[in-house]
């Protein structure tokens, strides 16, 4: 993995560049000595590491935009952040860029039940905003794994998922309006508490840019009532097939469950001799499955999906009889991830999405791969909306065994991509899968999507050497069909 | 594939779009798009020297139920896709609406028409607008490319959600060629519950608390007394709606739940099956006001004000979506109008009338110039249609 070479020229301006943004942000907002910038160096991808110039940390708006318009006076890159827990790399700090911290934002400015939404600064965490609202019933529906740490703005420059994305919708569903700020220092509202905003859906390619096209200074969430109950069921299978045989079934009987997962069998096993969650640990498969809404829904469709997973040949099932004991049931599932931590000194994290029919034959294929890699596979997954999260094991003291799990890891997202799926569902492209994204699209299509890169950020100023594996001049990538020596319209804007 | 009499060309594959894009950026020439035209009459179009449909790109292209996925071209009716899906007990949940009697209009919506337009029904509150189905999609962009976006599978964020800018763009950006669409479970019942006489302030209040307690409610409208008389209500006074839908014991114990936690607002029925369906059908299709012979606005609002807009603008409304979406025929100026919906939070579109769209101001109207820009920057695809000015 290759970061765009840093230019000497600007980190050698270092004490000019700090000393300006110490006139935006007073007080203790920059951070600039060797040892402080460490815990800046790396997100949730912490396989790469790489100090910046500088890290600044805003209070206000208006402090955000003036950081962007003397980086763009000045030529000087910047990489937003928000708690740092991005999984591929989207806040990981490039040698001669600022970072430019969101942490300080970390208000909830209103909460609206009227108009049922919550209007929150970038850097209120995830399930603050649930926090804020859960004493009136409501909740923030998107819940990534991460939700103690992470926030919303990074969120939104993800479209971070969760477990409960299959029914109501990654971040990119449930957002109004955000306050963002160009690269140039303008800042611009998009939507409010309207249902949609006139014009392009300019909120709608901002959710998911992963940092590229603007900074977040606020954002209005929806928000919604919390069901009545939630009920979580175990069910056991001796083979992956048979568990996503039932998954299929559940669709097709018109059910969308809250959530949906699936762990295979080393999963399961890790998972339980860490938490002991009451998992079957002799089970191939196992699938826990949330229904939420009235008593009298949960109580018809635990029913319906018991005897759905009978039929393809379930041997263990449990429902939750309390919510202590749903919570449990998710406690397992919730920490695959240290668990795994438990049997292995390092994993990669994969994330691709796949048809959900194609599972068997991309998990067999992943056991294969493995072997071929000479590495260790744990495999959980959003069974409900196919997405897959391999956890590749290895040992980073190990020569070579970091790129060998990167490897396998590239072969297992082309694997999705081959099947029909696509290279990451949630965790975003970032510089982890940046050089796969040829595997998705052909020149052409990044190159609209680096135009759009370009209505916002001419420069290519921030966040560069992040999801595009080349990022060509706007100039080059905005010339336009010339006929007979002549453009057809000489009076419209270009760049 | 140019039909000399009406100067329109009716590609019947993606290459043939391509080439037709292409030759006409080329030679200067600027294009309309159209699926079924049953919008045509919603903002200005400059001239153009030529129309390009998408109706004989009409191919299911792969439909998997178990996977909530479709695939199919522009053209595809959007009468014919509900049909498909509901054969499998699926729907398009974001219910677009057709418009075509509110409209004048002659011809049958598309797929990608509803798509461009980014349309969607009473459902908005729950299932999202089509913005929020589109999983990805084909299309030739106005410098003349073809280009892809998006997966087919419902989860993705592989790269810019492009999929977010062609959903309401009107085709002013690209040509879409194929789309991937989320479909989902049709619910198996719905019922209406309906409040009688509430003014719109106390109606608004109604909907709020349907809408903040855990009922689900799918659908939340509001008729005054003007918009209650028409079919197949025939009310003597005002209506406020709100459907439950899903499987039957959910609905029946939602039901009962809603109607407690409405006690307040006065007599409650309870409508089922097919009235219910034409009830919806009409608030979708907006057909009280379809024979109006004023200006249309379609108002979008933060819910809980939805009313107001209406209440300083003279004029007959009606409201859907919890109030976040109203509906007004007035005489009042274009200008007048925008500025009062502003002034709320919202913004406003002339369906019958001359100024669509407002104008495009400031760094965010400069912005949204350098987005049609980079996908059309010779101004080959829908000239001026979602600009502001007559």
């Amino acid at each position: 993995m290759k970061m765009p070479a840093p230019d000497a020229a600007l980190i050698a301006r270092k004490g000019e560049i700090v000393r300006a943004l110490r006139r935006i942000v007073p007080g203790e907002g920059v951070v600039a000595e060797a040892a402080d910038l460490v815990p800046f160096e790396s997100d949730g991808l912490s396989a790469y590491r790489q100090a910046p110039i500088a890290v600044v940390l805003p209070e206000t708006t208006a402090q955000v935009s003036a950081v962007l318009a003397w980086c763009q006076a000045n030529g000087v890159k910047v990489v937003p952040r928000g708690a740092g827990t991005s999984l591929s790399g989207g806040a990981l700090p490039l040698a001669d860029s600022v970072v430019v911290g969101l942490s300080k934002l970390n208000r909830v400015l209103e909460v609206d039940y009227a108009n049922r939404c919550a209007v929150v600064q970038p850097g209120v965490t995830n399930l603050a905003i649930t926090a804020a609202v859960e004493a009136q019933g409501f909740y923030y529906a998107p819940d990534p794994s991460s939700q103690i740490a992470c926030t919303i703005g990074g969120n939104v420059a993800e479209n971070s998922g969760g477990v409960h994305c299959l029914k109501y919708g990654l971040t990119t569903n449930n957002l109004l309006g955000c306050e963002l700020v160009l690269m140039n220092g303008e800042v611009v509202r998009l939507g409010g508490k309207a249902m949609d905003a006139e014009g392009y859906d300019l909120l709608g390619v901002v959710t998911g840019s992963e940092g590229l096209l603007g900074v977040v200074t606020e954002v209005t969430v929806r928000i919604l009532p919390r069901p009545q109950t939630a009920r979580a069921m175990l069910l056991g299978f001796p083979s992956v097939e048979a568990a996503g045989a039932a998954v299929g079934d559940i669709i097709a009987a018109g059910i969308i469950p809250a959530g949906l997962e699936m762990m295979d069998g080393p999963a399961i096993r890790a998972a339980e001799a860490f938490v002991h969650a009451g998992y079957p640990v002799e089970a191939e498969a196992l699938l826990i499955v949330e229904l939420d809404g009235p008593e009298a829904e949960c109580a018809e469709l635990t029913g319906h999906v018991r005897m759905l997973a009978a039929q393809r040949g379930a041997d263990f099932v449990k429902t939750s009889q309390s919510e202590a004991e749903r919570l449990a049931f998710w406690s397992g599932r919730k920490a695959a991830f240290p668990a795994v931590g438990r049997i292995a000194t390092d994993y990669l994290c994969m994330d691709g999405t796949i048809p959900r029919g194609k599972l068997p034959q991309v998990l067999a294929r992943i056991y294969e791969l493995g072997r071929e890699h000479g590495l260790g596979v744990v495999n959980v997954f959003h069974a409900g909306d196919g997405n897959l999260h391999p956890l590749i094991l290895y040992d980073a003291d190990q020569p070579g065994q970091l790129d060998a799990a990167e490897a396998f890891g590239a072969d297992i997202l082309k694997l999705c991509v081959a099947v029909g799926g696509v290279l990451t569902g949630e965790h975003g492209v970032g510089v982890e899968k940046r050089d796969l994204m040829g595997e998705m699209f052909d020149a052409t299509d990044l190159a609209c999507q680096q135009r759009v890169k370009c209505a916002f950020d001419p420069g290519l100023l921030l966040n560069p050497g992040k999801v595009f594996p080349v990022l060509h001049r706007c100039a080059e990538l905005g010339r336009v069909h010339v006929h007979r020596g002549k453009l057809a319209f000489p009076e419209l804007p270009r760049f | 594939m140019l039909d000399e009499a009406t100067r329109t060309l009716k590609p019947t594959t993606p290459d043939e779009v391509l080439s037709a894009v292409a030759e006409a950026g080329a030679a200067g020439r600027r294009i309309e798009v159209t699926g079924g035209g049953t919008k045509r009459a919603i903002g200005r179009m400059d001239r153009t020297d030529l129309v390009l449909s998408t109706a004989r790109l009409d191919r299911i292209v792969d439909y998997a139920p178990e996977e909530l996925v479709l695939t199919a071209q522009p053209g595809v009716r959007v009468a014919d896709l509900e049909r498909l899906v509901a054969a499998r007990g699926q729907m398009l949940a974001f219910e677009p609406p057709a418009w075509t009697r509110l409209l004048g209009a002659r011809g049958e919506p598309t797929l990608g028409g509803v798509v461009a337009a980014n349309l969607s029904g009473p459902r908005r509150i729950r299932a999202g607008a089509a913005r929020d189905h589109l999983l990805g999609f084909a299309a030739v962009s106005g410098r003349g490319e073809a280009f892809k976006a998006g997966g087919k599978v419902v989860k993705n964020v592989t790269g810019y959600d492009l999929m977010k800018l062609m959903a309401g763009s009107w085709g002013t950006l690209a040509v879409l060629t194929e789309l991937t669409i989320k479909v989902l479970p049709a619910p198996r019942t719905e019922t209406t519950l309906m409040l009688f006489g509430l003014a719109d302030v106390r109606a608004g209040e109604a909907m709020t608390a349907a809408l903040n307690g855990p009922f689900d409610v799918s659908a939340a409208a509001h008729l005054p007394a003007h918009a209650a008389q028409a079919r197949p209500l025939r009310a003597e006074m005002p209506v406020t709606a709100l459907r439950l839908e899903g499987f039957e014991a959910s609905v029946a114990a939602r039901v009962d739940g809603l109607a407690m936690a409405l006690k307040a607002f006065g007599r409650i029925e309870a409508v089922e099956g097919d009235l219910s369906r034409q009830f919806w059908v009409q608030v979708r299709e907006v057909e009280a006001l379809a024979g109006d012979p004023r200006p249309l606005w379609r108002l979008s609002l933060p819910p809980a004000v939805g009313w107001r807009a209406p209440h300083a603008l003279p004029g007959d409304a009606l409201y859907d979506w919890g109030g976040g979406l109203a509906w007004l025929a007035t005489d009042e100026p274009a200008a007048k109008v925008r500025a009062v919906v502003r002034g709320l939070g919202g913004h406003a579109l002339c369906l019958r009338g001359a100024e669509a769209f407002a104008p495009r101001e400031g760094p965010l109207g400069a912005l949204q110039g350098r987005v049609k820009a980079a996908f059309d920057p010779l101004g080959v695809l829908n000239p001026g249609r979602m600009e502001g000015g007559a």
